[in-house]
C-alpha cells in the first residue's frame, strides 16, 4: 500500500530536458519536469517518502535508536509527580523524545510507532475512497439520467452527515471482534471504512464532472462510433483521461485523512491503548500538558509535519499537472 | 421561485429522515447483530434481569424496529408517553428521549448546550471570514511577492495543524504561561465582557485554523475570475483597479466562499466536538462525545439529528442566497 505512494513520484520518467531542441513530451514528462522545479513541493515528496520509509522500517529504527515500544521505564519516571526525570519531557541521547509521563515509555518508539498506525489507515482509507469515487463518480457522470441523479442524492446524504460526531459513535458501537478480527486490526479496519467511507464523495463530485464533460468530447463519439462498448469507453477513453486529477485528490485526501485519524484518536475512538497513535499520545497530553508540555509538542508537531508533507507535495503536484500552468 | 421552495424544503425533509433513519439503525441495529442488548444501556451492565426486561418494555425495546423507528419519529413532532405499567413519564414535542445515564429529557439537554457552540461559532465565523478573505484577496493581488508567499505557506502550515494541538499549545502559552486569558464558558447574558473574554482563545484558535483555509480559497478563485475576459473588458473600459476589483471580480470569488462559509457554520453549530473537547466547554460536541464514551444512546442520536439538521439548513439557506447573489442561478 506503500508502494501507491512511491510510484507517483517515480511515474513519469525522469528525463533531462534538452534545453533547445524542440521535442515531442508527453503530458507526464512536462509535469516532472516542472515538478522538478518546484523545490518546496520536492521537498514535500522526500519528507513523505522519508516517513513511509520509517513506518515501514519502524522495527529496525526502534532497534536502532529506541526502546521496545511498551516497555515502562520507571527509572525515568520522578514517582511522587508521575513526571519524568529530565526537563523537556525527559529528552537524552537514550530518549531521543523523550518518555511518556507515568509510565516512561519511549516517546520516540511510540512516534515511529504511530506513524505506522497513522499512514497505514491513511493510505488504505484513501485508496477505499479513490476507488469507491472513481467507480461511482464515472459511473454517474458517464451514464447520466436516474443512475446519476440516485448516486448524486447518495453523496449529498453522505456529505450532510455530521461526520466527525457519526465516526466516533460508529466506532464506539462496535463489538471488540468482528469475522475473526480483533485487537488494533480490527479498529483499524474500522476506522478504514469509517474515513474511508466519509471521504469518497469528494473525489465521487469531481470525478463526475470531468467524466460529464470528457463524455461529450468527440474522441468519446469516435471510440462509440468504431463500435466501442461502455466497458471499453469508462474504462479506455475516460479513465486515463481521469488520472490527473484522482492523483491530485488522492495525495490531497491523505493529508486529511491523517487529520481524520488522529481526531478520532484524540477522542478515543481510534486504536485501543497500549498500542500507541499520534491523537492518542495528543488526549494523554491534555491531561498534563501544564506541567509537561514536551509531551503534547512531540506528537502534535509529527502529525503537523506528516500532513504539512503531503499538502506540500500535493500542491506542487496539482501544479505541475495543470495544463493551464507555465 | 415557489416551487423551488417548496421543493428544497421536501428534499430537506427526505434528507433528514434518511440521516435519523441511518443513525437509528446503526444505535439500535448494530448491537442487535453483534450481540448486545440495547436494554443493557439503559439500566447499566449488573442489572438483574427484570430491571432490564422493565427498561426493554418502557423504552419499547422489544417492539419491531420499525415500529421503534417510528415511535420515535412520533415523539420528535408530538411527544410520546413512556409507560412502565405503572407510571407513566410523558416526553413534550419535540422529544429526543431520555438520556440513559442523567434520566433527563435530551431535547432541553441540546438546547442548553447550543448556547455554548453558537457562542463559539459565532465569534469565530466573523474573524476567520474577516481575516481569511481580507488574506486571500491581498495575497492574490500581490502575487508572487514575499508578502504572498509568507500569507500562503502560513496558510498552509495552518490547514495542516489538528486543532487540539493549537488550542493546547496557546492555551498552555497564553492560559497558564502569561495568563491573559480566563477560559471557562460564561452566559453572554450574565456578563457579556466576560463571555467574549473568556471565548476569546478559542476563538482565535479556531478561526486560525478556518482562516487559513479561506484564505487559500480565496487567492485560488480571485486569481481564477482575474483572469477572465470580463475583467479584461472592464479594465479596458477604463475602470478604477478598485471598481475592477472591489466591485466585478469580488462578486464571483464570493460565491464560492459564501457557499463553502455556509456549510462551514452549519458544520459548526452542529458540534465544534474537537475545539470544545479542548477547551472544556460543554457545548454540544463535548456532550457527544461523553455521550458517546457513557453509551448514552439517545443523547448521541440527540446531537447527530440535530447537528445533521444544521448541515442540511446550511446547505438550503446557502442555496437561496446563491440564487439571490448569482443571477446566472435559475430557480427551477
Amino acid at each position: 500500500m506503500s508502494t501507491s505512494t512511491e510510484s507517483t513520484t517515480d511515474a513519469p520518467p525522469p528525463t533531462a530536458v534538452p534545453a533547445k531542441r524542440i521535442e515531442g513530451r508527453s503530458p507526464g514528462r512536462i509535469a516532472w519536469s516542472r515538478l522538478k522545479r518546484d523545490k518546496v513541493a520536492l521537498a514535500g515528496g522526500v519528507v513523505v517518502l522519508l516517513l513511509i520509509l520509517a513506518a515501514v522500517f519502524a522495527p529496525v529504527l526502534i532497534a536502532l535508536f529506541g526502546h521496545p515500544v511498551d516497555e515502562p521505564h520507571p527509572d525515568q519516571i520522578n514517582p511522587d509527580l508521575g513526571l519524568p526525570n529530565g526537563s523537556f519531557g525527559g529528552m537524552s541521547a537514550d530518549y531521543l523524545f523523550g518518555v511518556d509521563p507515568t509510565f516512561g515509555r519511549d516517546v520516540f518508539s511510540r512516534i515511529v510507532y504511530g506513524a505506522r498506525i497513522s499512514l497505514t489507515v491513511a493510505l488504505l482509507s484513501a485508496a477505499l475512497s479513490v476507488v469507491i469515487g472513481v467507480l461511482v463518480g464515472t459511473a454517474a457522470g458517464y451514464f447520466g439520467g436516474w443512475v446519476d441523479s440516485v448516486i448524486s442524492k447518495v453523496m449529498d446524504v453522505l456529505l450532510a452527515f455530521p461526520q466527525l460526531l457519526f465516526s466516533i459513535a460508529l466506532v464506539s458501537v462496535m463489538p471488540s471482534s468482528l469475522l475473526g478480527v480483533d485487537g488494533s486490526f480490527l479498529r483499524m479496519g474500522i476506522l478504514v471504512v469509517v474515513i474511508g467511507g466519509f471521504g469518497w464523495p469528494y473525489i465521487g463530485r469531481i470525478v463526475r464532472g470531468q467524466a460529464m464533460s470528457l463524455r461529450e468530447r468527440e474522441f468519446v463519439d469516435a471510440a462509440r462510433s468504431l463500435g466501442a462498448g461502455s466497458v471499453h469507453i469508462l474504462l479506455r477513453e475516460l479513465l486515463p483521461n481521469l488520472v490527473a486529477p484522482i492523483l491530485v485528490y488522492t495525495t490531497l485526501i491523505i493529508p486529511t485523512n491523517i487529520l481524520s485519524e488522529a481526531a478520532l484518536s484524540f477522542l478515543g475512538a481510534g486504536v485501543k491503548p497500549p498500542t500507541p497513535s499520534w491523537g492518542q499520545m495528543l488526549s494523554e497530553a491534555t491531561k498534563i500538558y501544564q506541567v509537561d508540555p514536551t509531551y503534547m509538542v512531540v506528537p502534535g508537531l509529527a502529525i503537523f509535519v506528516t500532513v504539512l508533507a503531503f499538502n506540500l507535495f500535493g500542491d506542487g503536484l496539482r501544479d505541475a499537472l495543470d495544463p493551464k500552468g507555465n | 421561485m415557489l416551487v423551488y421552495f417548496i421543493r428544497r424544503l421536501v428534499n430537506v425533509v427526505a434528507m433528514l429522515l434518511v440521516v435519523a433513519a441511518v443513525t437509528f439503525a446503526i444505535f439500535f441495529m448494530v448491537p442487535k447483530l453483534t450481540g448486545t442488548d440495547p436494554a443493557l444501556y439503559y439500566v447499566g451492565k449488573i442489572a438483574d434481569k427484570a430491571a432490564v426486561e422493565g427498561a426493554r418494555h418502557k423504552m419499547g425495546l422489544d417492539k419491531p424496529i420499525i415500529e421503534q423507528f417510528y415511535l420515535f419519529l412520533k415523539g420528535l413532532f408530538v411527544g410520546r408517553d413512556y409507560s412502565t405499567g405503572v407510571s407513566v413519564s410523558h416526553c413534550a414535542a419535540p422529544c429526543f428521549g431520555y438520556s440513559f445515564k442523567t434520566e433527563q429529557a435530551v431535547w432541553p439537554l441540546l438546547l442548553n448546550r447550543l448556547g455554548v457552540t453558537a457562542s463559539l461559532a459565532a465569534g469565530a465565523s466573523v474573524l476567520w471570514l474577516v481575516f481569511g478573505t481580507a488574506t486571500g484577496v491581498v495575497s492574490a493581488l500581490k502575487r508572487r511577492t514575499l508578502l504572498d508567499r509568507i500569507t500562503m505557506t502560513t496558510a498552509l502550515a495552518g490547514v495542516s495543524l489538528p486543532i487540539y494541538f493549537t488550542g493546547m499549545l496557546a492555551s498552555a502559552i497564553f492560559v497558564y504561561q502569561l495568563g491573559w486569558f480566563p477560559h471557562d464558558y460564561v452566559e453572554l447574558g450574565t456578563d457579556p465582557v466576560a463571555w467574549a473574554q473568556n471565548l476569546m482563545l478559542p476563538w482565535i484558535t479556531l478561526a486560525f485554523l478556518y482562516a487559513a483555509t479561506y484564505a487559500r480559497l480565496t487567492r485560488a478563485t480571485l486569481l481564477d475570475v482575474l483572469g477572465e475576459d470580463y475583467i479584461r473588458t472592464a479594465r479596458a473600459k477604463g475602470l478604477s483597479e478598485r471598481t475592477v476589483i472591489g466591485k466585478h471580480a469580488m462578486r464571483s470569488t464570493l460565491t464560492p466562499i459564501l457557499t463553502v462559509f455556509g456549510m462551514d457554520l452549519g458544520g459548526l453549530i452542529g458540534g465544534a466536538v474537537l475545539t470544545e473537547s479542548t477547551f472544556n466547554f460543554r457545548g454540544l460536541g463535548y456532550e457527544a462525545v461523553y455521550a458517546i464514551n457513557s453509551s448514552d444512546l439517545p443523547v448521541i442520536m440527540g446531537v447527530t439529528l440535530f447537528a445533521g439538521f444544521f448541515i442540511i439548513l446550511a446547505n438550503l439557506v446557502v442555496d437561496v442566497l446563491y440564487a439571490v447573489v448569482d443571477p446566472r442561478v435559475r430557480l427551477t
